[in-house]
């Protein structure tokens, strides 16, 4: 083999001279995200699923059979799902698009059709086009109206072309299915927990889910699994499984005499149980199996059904056919391997935060789970309905294709996207929260989360290892981009160019292993495979063979995948350490691109980077002509990868990185000169980005969002990156670019205060519209009655319409345009009074005219809002619907919040006339001043350098770039500064705006991109005097939505006590709050009333206290129960 | 005791901070007087266009100078938009914003010629103070079979909506007393919408007499500023190289070189004050740069409703009513 060997050719001395490096070389990085996009591993996931894997599972579950009738059978001969509709009233169907749903509150979703063939009496009938449920389509997915569209036609359908897609529309509101994190399946993993070692597999197939361990004990191994009663000695499940003899158990484990040693304990067992036959194994582990709460009607032996399950559920992933437990005999036997191995060295623990030993789920996967098992739940009821329709005689034979009920999946899989709620039924899988509404905040924010991935791991428990930055996780997660507190760590986002793999086939792979050496492990003894000079190899965690000389077998498989015989996202890897090769096929795996490096050198020239600037090439090309290709996280760290084209060592590298910027994510990718500022800063501003005001998207107009915010004059970041270009940050920005000076100003200026100048926010910086929607729907009701909405009500004195009804139209609805302010009615709806459908009811009051009681949507807020749109429409449930979208103009007010790039955020402490302002030579004043304390502690010298950049680029008219690890250099930034005649250190004279003087110091001024952060003071400011209150207690209302009172708390309480201040006490507890006054019987001691006390039938010792409501209460209360509470009073 | 006057007073620009002069001590002890002020102060014009003018007022103390810039930028009274009736506004600016933005288009309208709308209740003021502008403008079709998408003149009418299309409505005498060409807005071509067909505005404006203080929009000038006429000292001979990189180190025509390849300073009453010498520390010990501290350049740059110079008056006028209210005051508290 000439090609395997020809690496071996080169002489190293020759090409020693240092490698060129690849100008441009980022440019690869559009040309990937033009192929995959932002979302892309979304999508992908999705077209599996809706293209291939659904076929699979209607395949797996064709036929259904019936109990009571032997010849009868239905069987699905093929499914497809349809494009996106909607049914109209009159049955008919009409095509919808993703705007449409999300303004009618309905749900994106397309049919999914089955063909079948099924036996109605003796009659055998096909029917093609059936409809089998709804599925709710992904948008930009395979089977969206969107697919394939150019931005204007886009445009057309009211959608944004920079919208990634990704997500679904169930009854009207976006939600993303979150990528779900979880520990790899079918892969052994070797731990240790409190001392006991033990070797876990957690199988997974599409029919079963079982965690088996092997664990070690008093020096014996012992198998654990959920279905046993208690731990099985592994030497009897060897027996279980037809390995019958010592001999053949002790050569699948290992003949050297370390291991014999080691388990000579666990043979020695087997006699003290007397178990010799594998028909006493089965015995025993009959006994030790977990009794099953539904009894199954043919009722097996114990034997037996330790035997299916030992078939079936123990390693269930490990296939048996014909109960030849062969391979899982090997295999139990691989895991014993391992916990001896690790027994003696601790080196050959698993890591279980190792991102090789993770997976993915994403979208597609989990779907299919749920629409496997919602169709063996429509299956399972059809054979239910047919077992009890068949033996009746009916006029009509039964028709299994009435009683098709496609309601199942279509409620089934709405209900789960917009619950958030995964109950799988077959796997007992239950998980909240696996959809989240899709945050519309801003761009960055949506997009933010669709590269989300969620850890399954609980937040509250206290170990650091999950949380922690695995440095597995280079180029796959972002480092920065991470929440703070609780979830920590948890929740992790996507790099830029991580691409999550999707299932490919096995076959060809299988077959490709064999015509390269690998010996198929069913034709080998223990002996072989245990052989010192041989590697295991294991496809997708299952063992497929052995090899010799493992070198050969690795570079035929990687050169495969270079010339395009194998899928790119087949991963090969070596362990040297357990002398395993691991091939994958599988789905959920992350992987990202390198350039592959041979004979020290990049196969990607310059030329091919010329090729992508004019448009000729595309990333794809780089695939097929073997010049870049995909690793997974498992194979990356098998690699020898150069971070630059210097770092090349021609003897070993065979990857080179595309472009150092990608370990960063989108969010992260915002921040201008992130390698200079200190680490956590670039988290925080990951957190803060998507709380940034700005541009959500082109077609924000034609949208009615629950809360939108939108920035007036939105501003392209002056200083940008790489990153900001590729997610098209820079079409859709957040932000302004002000004017700041660096300096101290008043002490207004503390604890990150900012200073605002009042020209720059009479002349629109930082002002905002803020969009809230409030909808209703006018509903019809069992007993032929519904909501109706009256016209605006007119003041019977002066003929003129009232107050509240001023903004409605004879429609009574709202006007577009009109000023709402606190308690207008908005839509004057009103409802019936009765709206239960009861028959006895209905017959006593035959035709009278049903009451209404009002149920208006007022306005509420201090602030006035105007209506921007006024839209009605039908919903789902064919009930009018009517949404009405509020706007509000806000600007800049001292506490609202602003945010620099770098994590540096402060409130306006002080709005600082123009002329007071400090101005320099040019006359001019800087939009915001920021104190400089915000610079020493916190590091964030990228802040600084993106002013200078900022202020040279400002100068020359052009964009600087502050990308990761890259950017323009501060030499250069000063070098132009200087050239452009300002000082090249930043500072400028300024001069006092109050006294006319200069100032002393130079302050260091320019611009800086500027976040308005949607917390804003009108939306929090709250203070109460007089106020409602709760009806039991009548304790104040709590919370600023219910105008509630401040709470004095109990720690205040105790200030106030240990100051000795009762009388305050006694005012802020009681007066305050709920004084009541109550007559006591002074004699008794009970509550007495009207000044009678009912015990002692008198009026002589009933005094009037005042004393807490509450307290009053808990007295009655108590009396409820039958205990008296009694007073004794004093006078003082 | 320095006085102004007996020298330049200066402040001298070091590489990190400001320094006063250390003989100079500076207003705090300094008594006015009337004579010396009289003998020492100069008013310089060096340009003047119809727009903006520059020029130097020498002599002196800032407080004066300041309160001049002050004043200007907040107190001058200007004409500006400050009601707006929307009737019909279907374009994709919401009516809010659009009424921002007619309210930052400046007016030519002579301020002087209006009087203060004093009564906050009467929206629609009368001809004294209000004027009435109106912007009836609908955005249309022109040409649908256009081939290149982009061409939005070949396809549309009216698509971008400028100053231009704001009319004015002359109310009462307003007509007779005042020229069209004298009262609508400084600049015709202001953006102040795009449009696409479909598109409509039916809009009146107020605008009414307003101080800079109450909003940036009634400021008559873009820019009011002054700066110290810098100074720049040579303290030994530079040539050759050096002088070449000292003459990049300050704005150009500040430094020249004469024939003999020695550097000397021109004039540098230009210099940006960038302190770039302060980049090459053996130039630098070479050079002092400072400022005349009762040397004020001032730069005035006027929107359009009056005169560069007329600002300045009105400014000098604004702080002597100023002044006379104070004495006004003050005697009558000795009375």
């Amino acid at each position: 083999m000439p090609v395997i060997n020809d690496d071996f050719w080169y002489d190293s001395k020759t090409l020693k001279k240092p490698i060129k490096s690849l100008e441009e070389k980022w440019k690869i990085v559009p040309s990937f995200l033009a192929v995959k996009g932002l979302v892309k591993q979304h999508i992908d996931s999705f077209n599996y699923f809706v293209n291939e894997d659904i076929k699979n599972i209607v395949r797996a579950n064709n036929k259904v059979l019936s109990d009571a009738d032997p010849n009868f059978c239905l069987e699905y001969l093929d499914v497809r799902v349809g494009t996106p509709n909607i049914d109209d009233s009159n049955l008919s169907t009409h095509p919808t698009t993703p705007n449409e749903c999300r303004l009618r509150d309905m749900t994106y979703s397309a049919p999914i059709f089955v063909d079948i063939e099924y036996t109605r009496g003796t009659q055998r009938i096909m029917r093609k086009d059936l409809l089998l449920g709804k599925m709710p389509i992904m948008l930009r997915s395979s089977h969206c109206v969107l697919y394939g569209k150019s931005d204007y036609e886009l445009s057309k359908l009211n959608e944004c072309p920079l919208d990634p897609g990704g997500y679904f529309i169930t009854r009207g509101q976006e939600k993303v299915i979150l990528i779900q994190e979880q520990m790899s399946w079918n892969k052994m993993l070797v731990d240790d927990s409190s001392g006991q070692i033990q070797c876990q597999v957690a199988s997974t197939t599409h029919q079963k889910k079982s965690r088996t361990s092997v664990i070690s004990k008093h020096s014996k191994y012992y198998l654990k699994h959920n279905s046993m009663t208690e731990d099985i000695p592994v030497a009897i499940v060897f027996k279980a499984m037809n390995v019958v003899t010592d001999q053949e158990i002790i050569q699948l484990i290992g003949t050297d005499p370390e291991t014999q040693k080691r388990f000579s304990p666990s043979l020695i067992e087997l006699v003290e149980h007397k178990i010799f036959t594998q028909k006493r194994a089965l015995e025993y582990m009959g006994s030790k199996l977990v009794t099953k709460r539904y009894a199954t009607a043919a009722k097996k032996t114990p034997a037996d059904e330790a035997r299916d399950l030992l078939a079936t559920t123990i390693l269930a992933h490990v296939p048996v056919e014909q109960f030849n437990f062969q391979m899982k005999a090997i295999y139990l036997a691989l895991m014993i391997r391992r916990v001896m191995v690790a027994e003696v060295d601790p080196n050959s623990l698993d890591d279980r935060d190792y991102y090789g030993n993770k997976r993915l789920e994403l979208a597609g996967s989990l779907l299919s789970l749920m629409f496997e098992d919602l169709f063996k739940r429509l299956n399972n009821d059809l054979k239910t309905i047919a077992d009890k329709n068949i033996p009746k005689v009916k006029a009509a034979q039964f028709d299994a294709v009435r009683h098709l009920r496609s309601t199942i999946i279509t409620a089934g899989l709405e209900s789960a996207i917009s619950s958030g709620n995964w109950t799988i039924k077959r796997f007992k899988m239950e998980r909240a929260g696996v959809t989240q509404v899709l945050s519309r905040l801003s761009y960055i924010s949506a997009i933010g989360m669709m590269t989300r991935v969620n850890s399954q791991f609980e937040k509250t428990r206290k170990v650091s290892g999950p949380r922690s930055l695995q440095p597995s996780q280079w180029g796959m997660l972002c480092p920065s981009d991470t929440p703070e507190g609780e979830a920590c760590g948890l929740v992790k986002n996507l790099a830029l160019m991580t691409h999550i793999t999707t299932e490919t086939d096995e076959t060809p792979v299988i077959r490709l292993a064999f015509n390269s050496g690998v010996e198929d492990i069913r034709l080998l003894g223990g002996d072989i495979i245990n052989h010192k000079g041989v590697f295991v190899v294991f496809l997708n965690g299952n063992i497929l063979g052995v090899v010799l000389g493992y070198q050969k077998l690795v570079q035929i498989f990687r050169l495969m995948r270079r010339k395009g015989r194998i899928a790119p996202f087949v991963s090969i890897h070596v362990s040297h350490l357990r002398k395993c090769i691991y091939i994958h096929t599988d789905g959920g795996r992350l992987c990202r691109p390198y350039i592959i490096v041979q004979r020290g050198q990049p196969l990607v020239k310059q030329d091919h980077i010329e090729e992508v600037k004019n448009g000729t090439r595309k990333f794809e090309d780089f695939l097929d002509d073997g010049l870049i290709e995909f690793l997974d996280v498992n194979e990356e760290n098998d690699s020898y990868i150069a971070y630059q084209e210097s770092d090349i060592d021609i003897e070993r590298t065979t990857h080179l990185e595309i472009e150092p910027f990608t370990i960063l994510g989108v969010c992260a990718g915002l921040v201008p000169y992130p390698h200079h500022n200190q680490s956590p800063r670039n988290t925080y501003q990951c957190a803060m980005g998507k709380q940034a005001m700005g541009v959500i998207g082109y077609n924000q107009k034609n949208r009615i969002d629950t809360l939108m915010y939108n920035i007036v004059y939105p501003q392209s970041p002056m200083v940008r990156s790489k990153t900001i270009e590729l997610t098209n940050f820079d079409k859709l920005p957040a932000g302004q670019n002000a004017t700041v000076a660096v300096m101290s100003y008043s002490g207004y200026d503390i604890e990150d205060a900012l200073i605002l100048n009042k020209g720059s926010i009479d002349r629109g910086y930082g002002r905002c519209l803020v969009y809230k929607n409030t909808k209703t729907t006018i509903k019809r009701y069992a007993n032929r009655t519904s909501d109706r909405i009256m016209g605006p009500a007119k003041d019977a004195a002066t003929d003129k319409v009232i107050f509240k009804h001023d903004v409605l139209e004879a429609d009574g609805i709202v006007g577009s345009g009109e000023k709402v302010v606190n308690k207008m009615v908005m839509i004057n709806k009103e409802m019936p009074s009765v709206t239960s459908s009861n028959p006895v009811e209905q017959k006593d009051v035959p035709q009278q005219a049903t009451a209404y009681m009002p149920v208006p949507i007022t306005y509420k807020g201090v602030e006035p809002s105007y209506v921007e749109k006024v839209m009605v429409s039908v919903n789902n449930d064919e009930d009018l619907l009517i949404k009405l979208l509020l706007r509000q103009t806000r600007r800049p007010e001292i506490g609202d919040k602003f945010s620099s790039r770098h994590g540096q955020k402060g409130v306006t402490g002080l709005i600082v006339n123009q002329d007071d302002m400090p101005f320099n030579d040019f006359g001019m004043s800087p939009d915001m001043i920021m104190n400089p304390h915000g610079f020493p502690s916190r590091m964030t010298v990228g802040k600084t350098l993106e002013l200078l950049g900022s202020k040279a680029g400002v100068l020359q008219g052009k964009f600087h770039y502050g990308t990761a690890f890259g950017g323009s250099k501060c030499t250069d930034l000063q070098d132009e500064l200087f050239e452009k005649d300002f000082n090249y250190l930043g500072k400028d004279i300024f001069y006092s705006g109050i006294t006319g003087e200069p100032l002393e110091a130079y302050i260091y001024s320019g611009p800086v991109y500027y976040q308005k952060l949607k917390h804003m003071v009108q939306d929090k400011m709250h203070a109460r005097a007089r106020g409602p209150r709760a009806v039991l207690t009548r304790q104040p209302t709590q919370g600023r939505s219910r105008e509630g009172g401040l709470r004095l708390g109990e720690m205040e309480r105790d200030c106030l006590i240990s100051y000795g201040a009762s009388l305050l006490i006694m005012e802020r507890l009681m007066l305050s709050s709920d004084a009541f006054n109550v007559d006591v019987c002074s004699h008794c001691g009970r509550l007495a009333y009207s000044s009678w006390c009912h015990n002692c039938r008198s009026s002589t010792n009933v005094a009037k206290i005042s004393i807490p409501y509450a307290c009053k209460l808990l007295f009655q209360e108590l009396m409820s129960i039958n205990v008296i509470p009694k007073l004794t009073l004093k006078s003082y | 005791m320095a006085k102004i006057g007996d020298k330049k007073p200066k402040v001298i620009l070091e590489e990190f901070k400001i320094k006063e002069n250390s003989e100079d001590y500076g207003f705090a002890d300094e008594q006015f007087n009337r004579e010396d002020f009289k003998r020492n102060f100069k008013l310089k014009v060096i340009k003047k266009s119809n727009l903006d003018i520059e020029f130097d007022l020498i002599g002196i103390t800032p407080a004066i100078a300041n309160a001049f810039r002050r004043i200007m930028l907040s107190e001058v009274p200007s004409m500006a938009i400050e009601k707006v009736y929307i009737y019909n506004n279907t374009s994709i600016i919401p009516d809010e914003v659009l009424a921002h933005r007619f309210g930052l288009i400046p007016l030519k309208a002579d301020p002087r010629l209006f009087e203060y709308k004093l009564d906050e209740k009467d929206e629609e003021g009368n001809e004294l103070d209000t004027l009435e502008f109106k912007l009836e403008i609908k955005c249309t079709w022109k040409n649908k079979d256009v081939k290149d998408s982009r061409n939005f003149d070949a396809m549309y009418k009216n698509h971008n909506i400028y100053s231009e299309h704001i009319k004015w409505v002359p109310r009462g005498k307003q007509g007779t007393l005042y020229n069209e060409a004298n009262i609508g807005p400084c600049d015709d071509k202001i953006l102040i919408s795009k449009m696409r067909p479909g598109h409509e505005f039916n809009i009146k404006l107020l605008a009414v007499k307003g101080i800079g203080k109450d909003h940036a929009k009634f400021s008559p000038v873009s820019l009011a500023t002054y700066r110290l006429l810098p100074e720049i000292t040579l303290l030994k001979e530079i040539r050759g190289k050096d002088a070449q990189l000292l003459q990049k180190c300050f704005s150009p025509g500040v430094i020249e070189i004469d024939k003999s390849g020695i550097a000397y300073v021109k004039n540098a009453r230009y210099d940006n004050c960038s302190r770039n010498v302060y980049r090459y520390p053996e130039l630098s010990k070479n050079v002092e740069i400072s400022r005349v501290r009762n040397h004020f350049i001032f730069n005035i740059e006027s929107l359009g409703a009056y005169k560069p110079e007329e600002i300045f008056i009105l400014a000098v006028k604004t702080l002597k009513n100023k002044c006379d209210v104070l004495l006004e005051e003050l005697n009558f508290e000795n009375k």
